[in-house]
């Protein structure tokens, strides 16, 4: 399967090791991701101002690029923000024809988009491969870690572009399950870890942090997963700072669910753990799953 | 040709009526009627972007933006020159800079105010990419940024026309020192004609040109031999 990939700005940046461990995924599951010819910031988070079209022409320029210029007219992106933020924006201006018209003629050195793109998640292009076809592919399966899926906001909310249930969502689940991982599930699941909050009201991630955490830790989790770089930002950098603040309090490794699968298929050069804030080999080690 | 030296156009600078022949540039056109350049003119060949300057065709909604040196002055032209591009140009030590972090957001963190609107890339003469190299910059791709903006001349309209108050060229030019500086390898060839150069391997030649005449020199110039090399090889 070849897909239209518009990768976003934190994925070339500080997310490295998600880009990297989810093409290999998707390679060795026989999906292409093919970048986007030319792209630029997904727009980071959509506009609700309903008077504001400056701020859809990042998304619908992304879109109207792929209508143009690539063959599919599906795009996936990896980060939950990135395919939240082209979703809504889709959603904006396919209900108001007369916002895209004022859009289409602003952006008058582009070709006109008709809103013929359909946005998608990474998670959603692998639960269209199916969880049979992964199980498969796994070498190495991840017997005995016990991962605690995260999916935050974006992926789940509004209603309306949601990847899955959006109270109870369950295709990170399926697809880790397929890994041969055991699951977790803990009432944090899809609560907000703070997102911008973190850089004018530090504290109130901290302590959302530590909630999270917490309830993972004694739930039984080993690891959380997620596919979103601010969340991962939150749930990963901030722990350091709950460590301060909370004695006795334990770190554990947050990583891009790509990054494991990738350890499960036998691409474990591709899953990146060395960029980690708080480095996972010991745990995988321990549990046999990387070699010391 | 003798049709086109009789034929006379009008233009409007800053709003006046001016009569001033057909096929001059629009810099041409202004000193024809009159304005005399002290500052917004430089090399008169499209590459010093010294004479960024605005008009608006007859009839026509757009804005337009070019080098005065360059645009031919059309009937019926609304004609304004700029003097200059106030911008924010960062001071640095580029030896001091760590090239493995994205310093052009810390220099000029209004970069990260883009929404992508693309009016620095219709506005610039050079026809760059100005809007893509922005957003390489945001991710620090100092590569994609040098590769993007390596045609610029600094005129400034990208910034003028910015409705985020974005100085592109500068971020441009400090991504491309950054780049030049760290991130590309020092090509051998090059060490190795400094080289050649110390050990006096051309003072021959060089001193041989110097006692030249002028019209020995003129003779020396016209026929001398260009080596002819392929599109992107590089010369040894």
């Amino acid at each position: 399967m070849k897909i239209p990939y518009f990768p976003g700005c934190t994925l070339k940046a500080t997310a490295k090791s998600f880009e990297v461990s989810g093409i290999a995924v998707g390679k060795e599951l026989g999906i292409e991701f093919v970048e986007m010819p030319r792209w630029n910031c997904c727009g980071t988070v959509y506009s609700l101002a309903t008077d504001d079209l400056m701020h859809q022409l990042a998304p619908v320029r992304n879109l109207a690029v792929v209508e143009s210029d690539m063959e599919e007219n599906r795009v996936v992106s990896f980060c939950s923000m990135c395919y939240n933020t082209l979703r809504q924006a889709n959603n904006l201006v396919i209900n108001d024809p007369e916002k895209l018209k004022t859009i289409n003629e602003f952006m008058d050195t582009e070709k006109d988009y008709r809103g013929g793109v359909e946005p998608l998640h990474l998670l959603q292009v692998l639960g269209e491969v199916g969880t049979k076809e992964m199980e498969k592919r796994v070498k190495k399966p991840l017997t005995g870690l016990k991962l605690v899926p995260y999916y935050g906001c974006t992926l789940v909310r509004p209603e309306d572009v949601s990847i899955d249930d959006p109270r109870d969502p369950s295709i990170m689940e399926e697809i880790m399950k397929a890994m041969g991982a055991d699951i977790i599930d803990i009432e944090y699941k899809t609560e907000c870890c703070g997102s911008y909050q973190t850089i004018t009201n530090r504290d109130a991630v901290v302590e959302r942090t530590r909630k999270i955490i917490e309830s993972a830790r004694e739930a039984g989790g080993d690891v959380i997963i997620l596919s979103c770089p601010l969340c991962d930002f939150n749930l990963e950098d901030r722990q350091r700072e709950v460590r301060e603040k909370y004695h006795g309090f334990i770190e554990m490794p947050v990583l891009y669910f790509t990054q494991l699968m990738a350890l499960a298929m036998g691409l474990e050069d591709k899953a990146g753990f060395e960029g980690n804030q708080i480095d996972p080999r010991p745990l995988l080690e321990e549990r046999g799953l990387l070699e010391g | 040709m003798s049709e086109n030296k009789e034929k006379m156009i009008t233009v409007y600078i800053m709003g006046k009526a001016y009569e001033v022949p057909f096929g001059l540039t629009i810099m041409k056109a202004m000193e024809y009627a009159g304005y005399r350049f002290i500052r917004g003119s430089g090399c008169r060949a499209g590459f010093c972007g010294a004479c960024a300057t605005v008009y608006r065709n007859k009839g026509e909604y757009k804005f337009q933006t070019a080098l005065a040196c360059q645009a031919t002055a059309e009937d019926g032209m609304y004609l304004a020159q700029l003097p200059f591009v106030p911008a924010n140009r960062k001071e640095y030590d580029i030896a001091m800079i760590n090239p493995e972090k994205n310093v052009l957001s810390e220099y000029y963190p209004e970069i990260n105010r883009c929404v992508s609107c693309n009016t620095c890339t219709k506005s610039c003469p050079q026809e760059l990419d100005v809007m893509y190299y922005i957003q390489a910059a945001i991710r620090g791709d100092y590569g994609e940024v040098s590769k993007l903006s390596f045609d610029c001349i600094q005129c400034g309209l990208c910034a003028a026309r910015c409705p985020a108050e974005i100085t592109h060229y500068h971020v441009a030019q400090l991504a491309r020192r950054i780049y030049g500086k760290y991130h590309l390898q020092i090509p051998e060839h090059l060490l190795k004609r400094i080289e050649d150069i110390d050990a006096g391997k051309f003072d021959n030649e060089i001193g041989k040109l110097k006692k030249m005449g002028m019209k020995e020199l003129k003779e020396e110039y016209t026929s001398r031999t260009i080596e002819k090399i392929q599109r992107g090889e590089v010369t040894q």
